[in-house]
């Protein structure tokens, strides 16, 4: 059974069987407008909690989303590269951005569930 | 800045009703974005019309028997050979020949003169002409105008089904129109813009900007349009921002703006800055303004810099991003002059990759302006 957690930079991961699939809230992605491009990071690169992990640019700008836990990537969602809007589209299921497996499994319980993110968006 | 020092637009109530997301520039609470956002926005303007407010722009009315001298002495310009409804783009320069800011003179009668000048440098540029006017028989009125910007090839259109008839105006033309095509002094409209569209400026007082934005919105062609996508489009269509593409440092003929110089003026013009933009035209810009298309899919922004292909400084991005309508990453730039020429192929550093990027002649997207 997979637990979704979310972080105070509008990161939300759902974490299954040690890996865990991270993207940005709708909230975010809201907030960003319409992405033309995603920076994705390679497989097998190692991160560490609030590090870049992955850069998105809408029209105006470019905002970086940070690795909410440790661990090592496995994973890009490569669809990405050729239709970006997906995030704007689904941020929250097809629009995911990388899974990574987790280096400290305990760093999920300073995380929020989504009632705590709902309160901290307002 | 802190949120007391921000200045508020006269319809921001409007903007806020329309769903407005607002944001910080050069002082003034403006508009970003509108629930539509930026791509529809922009697209919007190219295939119907947008509705932009630009208060934060400042008119000045230059009056008096010395209109003409002050203007020739404020800018590279010649005033008088300006016919009656002609606007010009023309620059306040410093004594080293730097574009203080870009402006739009626009003459409403013999000794009757209209100075269009950007946010930023308003105050800076009242001060400066009111200076410069102690030495002239002349009046420097900052008026206290809503200023509209309504652009995109449905411009026309939109606007006379308000009652507003553009016709005979052509584009970099201005006039003193109100509704019904009747003359109203404390209207002026001219067809310009910032966005390669056809469309027109509107300066107006506030219950008059009022009626209007409610008639013009009545039309499905017309829609708000935010400062992201203006910037957008301004910079699909090669057009510069002050303090971003020209700035202090920056003479006309490096930002490649020389046309707008009457030629005779270059050669004998006793505007302020003229020796040190003489000096500059002789011995040729050392770097001059470029259009940057980054190959792939990845935007080039402001503030990176350009190498050539051994790896050696060529220039930096001073506007980037991604036009919608062009469809791929947009940029403008400085690159030293050798390499100023379209097709010439340089690197742009974005957080550690090299990414391919040719000079591009400008603009991105072809101008659609009503020259007759």
């Amino acid at each position: 059974m997979a637990t979704t957690y979310f972080t105070e930079d509008h990161e939300w991961l759902r974490v299954e069987g040690g890996i865990a699939t991270v993207g940005i809230t709708d909230y975010a992605q809201e907030q960003l407008g319409d992405l033309v491009f995603v920076e994705l990071p390679e497989a097998g690169k190692k991160l560490a909690k609030g590090d870049t992990a992955v850069v998105v640019e809408s029209v105006k700008a470019a905002s970086d989303v940070y690795a909410p836990v440790d661990g090592e990537i496995t994973e890009s969602n490569g669809t990405l590269s050729s239709d970006p809007s997906l995030v704007n589209s689904a941020a929250t299921s097809a629009g995911w951005l990388w899974k990574m497996k987790l280096a400290n499994e305990s760093q999920l319980e300073g995380l929020m569930d989504e009632a705590a993110y709902q309160a901290h968006i307002g | 800045m802190t949120g007391d020092d921000t200045t508020h637009l006269p319809l921001e109530d409007m903007h806020i009703a329309a769903g407005a997301r607002f944001g910080a520039f050069a002082g003034w609470s403006m508009p970003l974005t509108y629930p539509a956002g930026v791509m529809k926005e922009h697209l919007h303007t190219r295939e119907h019309a947008g509705l932009f407010d630009i208060s934060h722009m400042k008119l000045f009315e230059v009056s008096g028997p010395g209109a003409v001298s002050l203007l020739n002495r404020a800018c590279p310009l010649d005033a008088g050979a300006l016919e009656l409804s002609q606007s010009k783009l023309t620059f306040f320069l410093n004594e080293a020949g730097g574009i203080t800011d870009d402006l739009i003179v626009t003459r409403l009668g013999d000794t009757r003169f209209m100075v269009v000048a950007n946010a930023g440098n308003a105050v800076a540029d009242e001060k400066h002409l009111r200076a410069l006017a102690n030495d002239f028989d002349v009046k420097v009125d900052a008026l206290d105008r809503v200023f509209l910007a309504i652009q995109g090839p449905e411009a026309w259109a939109v606007l006379s089904r308000a009652g507003i008839e553009t016709g005979s105006l052509l584009f970099m033309h201005g006039i003193e129109l109100g509704k019904n095509g009747e003359p109203r002094k404390n209207w002026f409209m001219s067809r310009s813009g910032y966005t390669g569209e056809d469309g027109f400026e509107l300066g107006l007082p506030e219950a008059d900007a009022r009626d209007l934005v409610a008639k013009l919105l009545e039309d499905e062609r017309m829609l708000w349009i935010g400062l992201a996508a203006r910037d957008s489009l301004r910079l699909e269509a090669g057009l510069c921002l002050h303090g971003q593409d020209i700035t202090p440092e920056t003479d006309p003929a490096s930002a490649a703006l020389m046309w707008a110089v009457p030629k005779d003026i270059r050669a004998t013009g006793a505007f302020i800055g003229a020796d040190a933009l003489r000096a500059v035209l002789e011995r040729g810009p050392a770097q001059k303004r470029v259009g940057l298309k980054p190959e792939g899919r990845q935007p080039v922004r402001a503030g990176v810099a350009l190498f050539d292909a051994d790896g050696n400084p060529a220039g930096h991005v001073t506007s980037g991003g991604f036009g919608p309508s062009a469809g791929h990453p947009v940029a403008m730039g400085y690159v030293s002059t050798p390499l100023a020429k379209p097709g010439t192929r340089v690197f742009a550093d974005v957080r550690g990759t090299k990414i391919p990027v040719d000079i591009s002649s400008l603009p991105f997207t072809p101008h659609r302006y009503r020259k007759g």
